[in-house]
């Protein structure tokens, strides 16, 4: 995976497959050496230990299941490549907390990437799930929650095309004015 | 930072062309999104056909991803349901060939059949 976009991508789905209905994603930079730490959280079925455990291992995930495999050891690989970690806590029944952390300067670390698209992207597949999106930096701060919008948008579907495009280009500005100048890639 | 009020606007607009068109059947495309998928680029795939979709202004078709189809070999993989339920899969897709796609299948209602899993595995 060559961006965070991508693994947020591929992460997700691990959450809608678990049946979240509420899934948060935030990005912070935060710390020194400065960290950039990728989160998502849902209040999906969640793992117990043991499976907890395996998840981390390509080669000991249960082929049935379909909803882990080599996405959170590519995950991990991308962290651990940049001076950074993979920490997962689950609870069976209320949830999982996934955190992946690089070193901003680390030069292996991957780019963020298109995140404003995958988000949207995810909005407009799964639009009934409540989606709540988070940046934080020294700078500044950003958040967009879709319950929120589908208050204002009473009686439209949040997965309308020019809705969409306005998430888009609202979590592109958030982007841009919470990590311009925080992070290379962004300007 | 864009504004709710940016976003109402859009509600009001869409809630008047909303009382003009007629309700469609919808038609379906749905987008592996699975790892093997994306690591393969199903998402800039995924990106042409929404592009393509809003540049020929098609409202009537939902574009929307799932998991590992289970062809990890042949991704970016993606399945269009028509409005009579068939179904037809292409395979090791770009966002060029989704783009024609679009013109093809969805518009013209031929389906390509030389990007289809059938016409690769052959």
């Amino acid at each position: 995976m060559k961006d965070i976009s991508l693994h947020l991508m591929d992460i997700a789905q691990n959450s809608i497959v678990a049946g979240a209905d509420r899934i948060s994603i935030s990005l912070s930079v935060q710390g020194d050496p400065q960290m950039l730490i990728f989160e998502i959280l849902d209040n999906g079925k969640g793992m117990d230990a043991e499976f907890l455990k395996k998840v981390t291992d390509p080669f000991k995930t249960s082929r049935t299941t379909r909803n882990v495999g080599l996405g959170i050891p590519l995950l991990m690989q991308s962290a651990n490549m940049a001076g950074g970690e993979l920490i997962i806590q689950s609870e069976l029944g209320k949830g999982t907390k996934l955190q992946a952390k690089f070193e901003v300067k680390h030069i292996d670390r991957i780019p963020l990437g298109d995140i404003s698209e995958t988000i949207k992207m995810l909005i407009m597949a799964n639009p009934n799930i409540s989606w709540s999106i988070h940046f934080t930096s020294q700078k500044d701060n950003f958040t967009l929650d879709t319950d929120e919008l589908k208050h204002h948008l009473d009686g439209v579907s949040i997965a309308n095309n020019n809705v969409l495009e306005w998430i888009q280009n609202t979590i592109t500005d958030g982007i841009k004015s919470v990590y311009g100048g925080v992070l290379d890639e962004v300007n | 930072m864009k504004s709710i009020e940016e976003l109402k606007a859009i509600r009001e607009k869409t809630l008047k062309e909303m009382s003009i068109r007629e309700n469609d059947d919808k038609v379906r495309i749905v987008v592996g999104m699975a790892t093997c998928g994306i690591a393969a680029g199903a998402k800039p795939v995924m990106s042409a056909f929404i592009d393509e979709l809003n540049k020929r202004n098609i409202n009537n078709v939902n574009v929307t991803m799932t998991g590992c189809i289970g062809i990890c070999r042949l991704e970016p993989v993606a399945e269009i349901f028509d409005a009579n339920g068939e179904k037809t899969t292409y395979v090791k897709l770009d966002a060029e060939k989704a783009r024609r796609i679009v013109a093809e299948h969805i518009v013209n209602q031929k389906p390509v059949t030389e990007f289809t899993v059938g016409a690769a595995e052959r």
